[in-house]
């Protein structure tokens, strides 16, 4: 699974920082970043959920690598 | 998966919502809440008009309802869970909060900047003067004294008049008149002149803001209105929004917080004998969880149906949401009932909702906690309340939790 941020959706509330720290940080700005290349550990996957669902600009897609 | 249904046998089992807190246990949610989030998934409830919807009272569907686009926030439409009667002339003054996106997004997007954690942490300084300058004095002056009036109120108040660019020589003005509107035991008519007063107060300073426009919220939004992109009665619904979460809410915690950590000594020492950051940015995350102040729920109409707890809630049935008995669930928190300051995970509680509908103002009222939470007990070390539990007013009747004074002394 890889995460995504919609940088044209973000708008700094900076939930999934606060929720999934390990996945993502944040930009001088404030705005979300994705940590790495995005790719989410088996054990991280409910934090990619938990950050997805609480983004309240649903600026964050989950990718199933195939 | 089965369809809900309620036996429609004994219209009168179904409980009122808001319900009662137990007397002496002025922090739990009700009681009927927990029986009901003992029984199961969805129960029914019954609001002041006598209509009846859905109750959702586990974390876990909570959180699946907010998030669900296919709920609706617009308290205009049939069958909408109002827990008051809506103002006659049936706005709602509220700006986004009742909208749905689009409308919902366009108008946020213009005010999520000012509230970005980057630019909230930035107000840190001016945040901890402020509260300096007011312990300062309240030592300097008689006790006892409330602590409502003398602190609690005045923080998050000049910090919200200093982000919008509202005066705060106006503040007895703003804060009676807010009051007055998140009261449900006050009559629709005087709530309506409250909202509408504010409405005019506020569209009074956008003129101001247009012609001489500074730095600060309002003038930005006053930018706005001079691009086109949002009238002048969009701007001024959204500063009395602003203005009056920005200040009530805050001003609860404050004064709630304090009253429960003077109720808990052990956990009240852990912050007066601690200058760590993480345990005072624990401490707030663990006292919104336990207070969760928006104690009449969050409300949403389904716009299709959706699978809750293995049942359905059917298109266009109202659906009720007290965060604060989903910030006891046991399945969510471990011994929910306990006030553990250094709970590691309270901080996924659903104090300020959850979705795209969450608290707009969340970074710069963790901000405000933490600066209040982690000075307060250090400077007054000896803070005791100077007067019974018994006698303490709490809001039992407002939109927002708390108190209406708390009598201190030192």
């Amino acid at each position: 699974m890889k995460v995504h941020i919609d940088t044209g959706r973000c708008m700094g509330h900076g939930r999934c920082y606060d929720l999934a720290p390990d996945l993502f940080g944040e930009d001088d700005e404030g705005y979300g970043k994705v940590l790495g290349d995005g790719t989410v550990p088996p054990g991280l996957r409910e934090q990619a959920h938990l950050a997805a669902a609480n983004c309240p600009e649903r600026a964050i897609e989950l990718a199933e690598e195939s | 998966m089965t369809t809900a249904s309620e036996p429609a046998a004994d219209p009168a089992a179904v409980p009122h919502y808001p319900m009662e807190r137990a007397a002496g246990c002025p922090f739990d949610p009700p009681p009927g809440l927990r029986e009901r989030q003992r029984k199961g998934p969805l129960t029914r409830v019954r609001l002041w008009d006598g209509s009846t919807h859905w109750l959702v009272t586990r974390y876990a569907d909570q959180r699946a309802v907010m998030s669900d686009p296919r709920v609706s926030a617009d308290v205009r439409r049939p069958g909408f869970p109002n827990v008051a009667p809506l103002p006659p002339d049936g706005a709602s003054g509220l700006s986004f909060v009742t909208m749905d996106d689009p409308e919902h997004r366009r108008l946020r997007r213009m005010v999520t900047a000012p509230f970005a954690i980057r630019r909230v942490r930035a107000m840190r300084p001016a945040i901890q003067e402020i509260v300096d300058g007011l312990i300062d004095d309240m030592l300097a002056g008689p006790k006892p004294t409330d602590l409502v009036e003398a602190f609690a109120l005045p923080v998050p108040s000049l910090v919200i008049c200093r982000l919008l660019g509202v005066p705060y020589d106006d503040h007895d003005f703003f804060q009676a008149n807010s009051k007055t509107l998140i009261r449900r035991s006050i009559a629709p008519e005087r709530r309506a002149e409250a909202r509408r007063a504010l409405l005019d107060y506020l569209d009074g300073l956008m003129a101001d803001k247009l012609a001489r426009p500074g730095d600060d919220l309002l003038s930005g939004l006053g930018e706005r209105v001079k691009a086109g992109e949002l009238t002048r009665t969009e701007a001024a619904r959204m500063g009395v929004l602003l203005l009056v979460a920005g200040h009530e809410t805050t001003a609860n915690m404050i004064a709630l917080g304090t009253l429960a950590l003077l109720r808990h000594p052990d956990q009240l020492a852990l912050l007066r004998e601690s200058d760590d950051p993480a345990l005072v940015e624990s401490a707030v995350e663990e006292l919104l969880r336990y207070l969760t102040i928006t104690h009449v729920g969050r409300r949403r109409i389904a716009l299709a149906d959706l699978e809750i707890g293995g049942q359905v809630i059917r298109a266009g049935e109202g659906i009720v949401l007290p965060n604060d008995i989903a910030n006891r669930d046991p399945d969510a928190f471990p011994e929910p009932d306990r006030l553990d300051l250094r709970r590691g995970d309270a901080r996924r509680h659903v104090a300020f909702g959850f979705g795209v509908h969450q608290c707009l103002g969340q970074p710069l009222a963790r901000i405000e906690l933490q600066v209040v939470y982690g000075i307060l007990y250090r400077r007054v070390p000896t803070l005791a309340l100077a007067a019974d539990l018994e006698d303490i007013p709490f809001k039992h009747d407002g939109a927002v939790y708390g108190v209406y004074e708390l009598p201190v002394t030192w």
